[in-house]
């Protein structure tokens, strides 16, 4: 329907400049509630969907590396899938496949979850994009864990401590500093992907976009206006991003000194200055 | 300031047992396989109470897979490990042997501690916070109490001042004075050192095994592979010898310096020493 009505326009006058700057600006600068409405579902799909898709990979990746077969099937058969397949498809399926399955609706207009009335497309939207994301955390998590010394699990086990706590205390605080670059770039992209969710007429932004798009046929100045708004978002969680991993990151390279010559000059039986510790921090 | 008489262990509350022939290890033709490798042949050692055992040999003779197979960081197939009287790391049944549970295994590695060639310490927890570690979340000690056992052990190897650096800011042997304390902190019954002064640089061997000649007077119960003949002479109630996966010589250090009766022993000693 885009298509059409821009070559209409086209047609009717001719291949010259159309842009509405003043409703290109009231878009962005004077957003309608359900612009800000649209915001905010596409921040908190993407908080939750994120969040969820590092339980769901943290479980997998241990599933993966478990002594159980069964276990560790399951967790190949999840991550092979779901990175397999498309995130639309995979939307589909969620939202109009597993109520037809299991013969209940199982995503409601309306859904009272607590506190909170979501629409079951909202609800539907997030378990998908979760569900999508937790296979690529899955890999994401394993490649940390795999990073860190296996002398470090040894060291644990000797002093009687569990498989649950060797993890949870010894392996994954240190599996971090590797998970977390690549953990802030699936951010990113988790804050643009929400808008597949338009697709099951979740009202995030870009529906929103694209609502005011049929109304008014302003067509490139909606989608330019809803583009600077993910830039907006994707720009400020980079500055985030950049702040965890230099935190993470000063650590990781204390680390890596330990071998290195820096260590051997400086770090003999005194405190090393500070500044020595910060270069290659971070990425 | 009275306990600067005390010892290593009694800073540990850990009563000086009068020397009995109280059996801690008993390991019984164990047999294990790399795939194809044999790496231990009915290997069989026991260790008493308050003995400290020196295991000697050449790089692949199988010492560090057998300490390691005590507290079962690795494997067995074939034979028995008792540590304190019960079979470490498997369960009896029908006169099968079924490898123990993870929990089970845990629970009785607690018993036994180690120290490993590279220290393997915590990086993102300060020295104090290793040496504290297992005992909070392992053996439920309250936090002050191991606190304050984590400070004394840091005291006695000398490492007092360095309670809050990160094992990166020590040196080597500092490193490796701070595992030997994590170790302690869970009062074990035993002690395995496997190789600890290897990856350490000359000058810092002696601090280290200075540390372990402590303990080993005060009556720990120790199993240490190293190549240290000099600790081996002054501490050592008896000295092991493997070769190809077997002890083929045991005896006491002055047997091994003066009159090795096996000719692979005697080309040994006359490379390390």
């Amino acid at each position: 329907m885009a298509i059409a009505s821009a070559s209409a326009l086209v047609a009717a006058n001719g291949p010259s400049l159309q842009f509405d700057t003043s409703f290109f600006l009231n878009f962005v600068f004077h957003p309608s509630p359900a612009l800000l409405g649209g915001l905010a579902i596409t921040i908190y799909a993407s908080i939750i969907a994120q969040a969820a898709g590092v339980i769901l990979g943290t479980f997998s990746a241990l599933a993966g590396m478990a002594r159980n077969p069964i276990l560790r099937a399951m967790s190949g058969l999840y991550v092979w899938f779901f990175r397999g397949t498309p995130l639309l498809v995979q939307l589909f399926l969620v939202y109009f496949g597993t109520p037809y399955l299991f013969g209940v609706d199982l995503f409601p207009r309306e859904m009272q979850l607590g506190p909170f009335d979501l629409r079951g497309a909202v609800v539907a939207g997030i378990v998908a994009l979760s569900i999508n994301e937790g296979a690529y955390m899955s890999e994401i998590i394993r490649a940390g864990i795999l990073s860190v010394d296996p002398g470090q699990t040894e060291a644990a086990k000797s002093l009687g401590m569990t498989y649950g706590l060797t993890m949870r205390r010894i392996v994954l605080p240190q599996a971090l500093r590797v998970i977390v670059p690549p953990l802030g770039n699936e951010f990113n992209n988790m804050l643009k992907t929400t808008s597949l969710l338009s697709v099951i007429a979740v009202e995030e932004i870009f529906r929103v976009a694209d609502a005011a798009n049929s109304a008014t046929f302003k067509s490139f100045e909606a989608y330019f206006g809803v583009a600077l708004y993910y830039l907006a978002l994707t720009t400020i969680w980079s500055g985030f991003q950049r702040i965890i991993e230099r935190r993470i990151g000063v650590s990781a390279a204390r680390e890596e000194e330990r071998e290195g010559i820096l260590a051997r000059l400086f770090g003999l039986g005194r405190e090393k200055p500070e500044e020595l510790t910060m270069p290659g921090g971070g990425r | 300031m009275t306990h600067i008489e005390e010892g290593i262990l009694a800073t540990l509350g850990v009563e000086e047992q009068p020397s009995d022939q109280v059996v801690v290890v008993e390991a019984t033709d164990v047999g294990k396989w790399f795939g194809r490798l044999h790496v231990l042949k009915d290997v069989s050692l026991t260790v008493r109470r308050r003995e400290v055992v020196v295991i000697i040999g050449p790089s692949g003779s199988g010492k560090t897979t057998l300490i390691r197979c005590i507290n079962h960081l690795e494997k067995i197939q074939r034979g028995r490990i008792l540590v304190n009287g019960h079979l470490i790391g498997y369960r009896e049944r029908d006169g099968l042997l079924r490898e123990d549970s993870e929990r089970n295994i845990a629970h009785q590695r607690r018993e036994i501690g180690m120290v490993f060639q590279r220290f393997n310490l915590f990086p993102h927890m300060t020295a104090l916070a290793n040496v504290i570690e297992a005992p909070i979340r392992v053996r439920r000690v309250p936090e002050d109490d191991a606190v304050a056992t984590a400070r004394t052990l840091l005291e006695r190897v000398g490492l007092g001042h360095k309670a809050n650096a990160y094992p990166s800011q020590l040196s080597g042997g500092q490193q490796q004075r701070v595992a030997i304390a994590r170790a302690l902190a869970m009062k074990p019954a035993l002690m395995l050192f496997d190789e600890p002064t290897s990856a350490l640089d000359p000058e810092m061997i002696g601090e280290v095994l200075e540390v372990m000649k402590e303990l080993a007077r005060e009556g720990m119960t120790m199993i240490v592979v190293t190549h240290e003949m000099g600790f081996a002479r002054e501490v050592a109630d008896r000295v092991v010898m493997m070769d190809e996966g077997q002890i083929i010589e045991e005896g006491t250090p002055e047997h091994f310096f003066r009159d090795p009766s096996h000719p692979r022993t005697k080309a040994f000693m006359s490379k390390i020493l």
